[in-house]
């Protein structure tokens, strides 16, 4: 068993097949692959950690009022009836399937927010070259075990079968809610593509 | 603008960490010693690559097609229009919708709610099942596989919102109203357990299974 003679923080380990590869920090354009599976393990971007925080912070405020504010109003036969995205969740509310209710907040609600929250306080020292405060490396592996919970973009999806379903039984109009998520759900995206995980482990372990 | 892929290293057979006497991070890529029980950069757990967790992987795999049953068998909305009311079930939105030509909503919910979470049982048990069969270099369609299952996973909930989204909205007294029923819970349950079975197989295991161990 050799252990190659390098120091250990200069190599990295795919998560996927556990091939050894040494890591250098790449040029701007430069992406990373694990040379077995593909797995990409590199992508650096300068100035990522500012985008970074300025996208959560967006996202933060479009998600306050993608609570908020009403999400669709539906109106047959001079009946209508206004709903927000908490009303949604809390369609579950009554009997036996409470917790579903709760559940649904969570994953649409309060895992996007922490993951958000956790990214800014990871990520505002070090964007501003001070050392990372403490539990930030706690607060950022929260963030990234929290990402296949966090549903929004399946939420817009599943109101768009919804509106389908709906169509046939009343007249549905869109609130401002639904096009504060669909933004919320296009900086996710775009947040996601700023962040590099390797640089950012690589700056909390250094500072 | 145009991204090289630059490959870190190409060596002419490729070395592991655990080959190398090292425990590689799963959350961050970092290398510690074997023995190392956390991450001193990230603090996750470090797992030696070891058919160990395969355990949970069938354990979540099993409390997933269990309340997979009843998902399929119970009321998923309950719809009262003027009078009238129905119970439909997931197979039953389907049929109904293809009933009002939406073939294409029918098709989405169809391939979210019946086609993936069975194409995911398969697929797991047969990742797990095939783990120390596979030749060392010949495992890029597992990994693929892997990497499907845990992307599309979670789109399966799709369902459970359509049906709070109704419920929350279609709520006009005597002209019409919809409830959940039962089987908006246990298919939530059963999309969330094997979500949790497909995160807790190792993709390190495509790569090497148990009979690397026993020669050396």
């Amino acid at each position: 068993m050799p252990v190659p003679p390098v120091p250990l923080d200069q190599l990295i380990a795919c998560p996927c097949c556990d091939a050894l590869h040494h890591a250098t920090v790449l040029g701007e354009t430069e992406r990373a692959a694990c040379v077995r599976c593909g797995t990409l393990l590199v992508t650096p971007r300068t100035r990522s950690f500012l985008h970074v925080i300025a996208l959560a912070f967006t996202a933060m405020i479009l998600m306050v009022g993608a609570v908020f504010f009403p999400f669709l109003t539906i109106s047959a036969k001079g009946l209508s009836h206004a709903s927000s995205v908490f009303e949604a969740a809390m369609a579950f509310s009554e009997g036996i399937l409470a917790p579903l209710s709760l559940a649904v907040l969570l994953v649409i609600v309060a895992m996007p927010t922490l993951r958000f929250a956790a990214l800014i306080y990871t990520l505002w020292p070090l964007a501003n070259g001070r050392p990372a405060w403490r539990h930030a490396a706690r607060a950022f592996r929260l963030a990234e075990e929290l990402q296949p919970w966090s549903m929004a973009e399946i939420f817009i999806i599943g109101t768009a079968v919804a509106l389908v379903k709906v169509a046939g039984l009343a007249s549905v109009s869109l609130g401002p809610a639904f096009w504060a998520f669909c933004a919320l759900i296009i900086v996710t995206a775009l947040k996601n593509a700023f962040m590099s995980k390797w640089t950012i482990w690589r700056a909390i372990e250094q500072s | 603008m145009a991204r090289d892929r630059t490959i870190l290293s190409a060596p002419e057979t490729v070395l592991t960490a655990r080959d190398a006497g090292l425990t590689g991070c799963t959350r961050c890529g970092r290398v510690w010693p074997e023995g190392t029980q956390t991450c001193g950069r990230c603090g996750a757990r470090l797992h030696p690559v070891s058919t160990a967790g395969l355990q949970r992987v069938w354990a979540w795999w099993l409390a997933g097609l269990i309340f997979y049953i009843p998902a399929n068998l119970y009321p998923m909305l309950r719809t009262a229009t003027l009078g009238s009311s129905q119970q439909n079930t997931i197979l039953g939105g389907v049929v109904e919708l293809v009933a009002h030509h939406n073939y294409l909503v029918a098709g989405v919910v169809f391939v979210a709610s019946i086609v993936i979470p069975i194409a995911k049982f398969f697929a797991i048990a047969y990742l797990a099942l095939s783990v120390g069969h596979e030749r060392r270099a010949g495992s890029h369609p597992h990994l693929r596989l892997y990497e499907v299952v845990e992307f599309i996973g979670r789109w399966s909930m799709i369902d459970v919102f359509v049906v709070a989204i109704l419920s929350a909205l279609v709520q006009l007294g005597a002209v019409a109203s919809i409830h959940p029923g039962p089987a908006a819970a246990s298919f939530a349950l059963s999309v969330a357990f094997t979500m949790l079975s497909a995160q807790s197989f190792d993709p390190r295991l495509i790569w090497r299974g148990p009979a690397q161990a026993k020669d050396p």
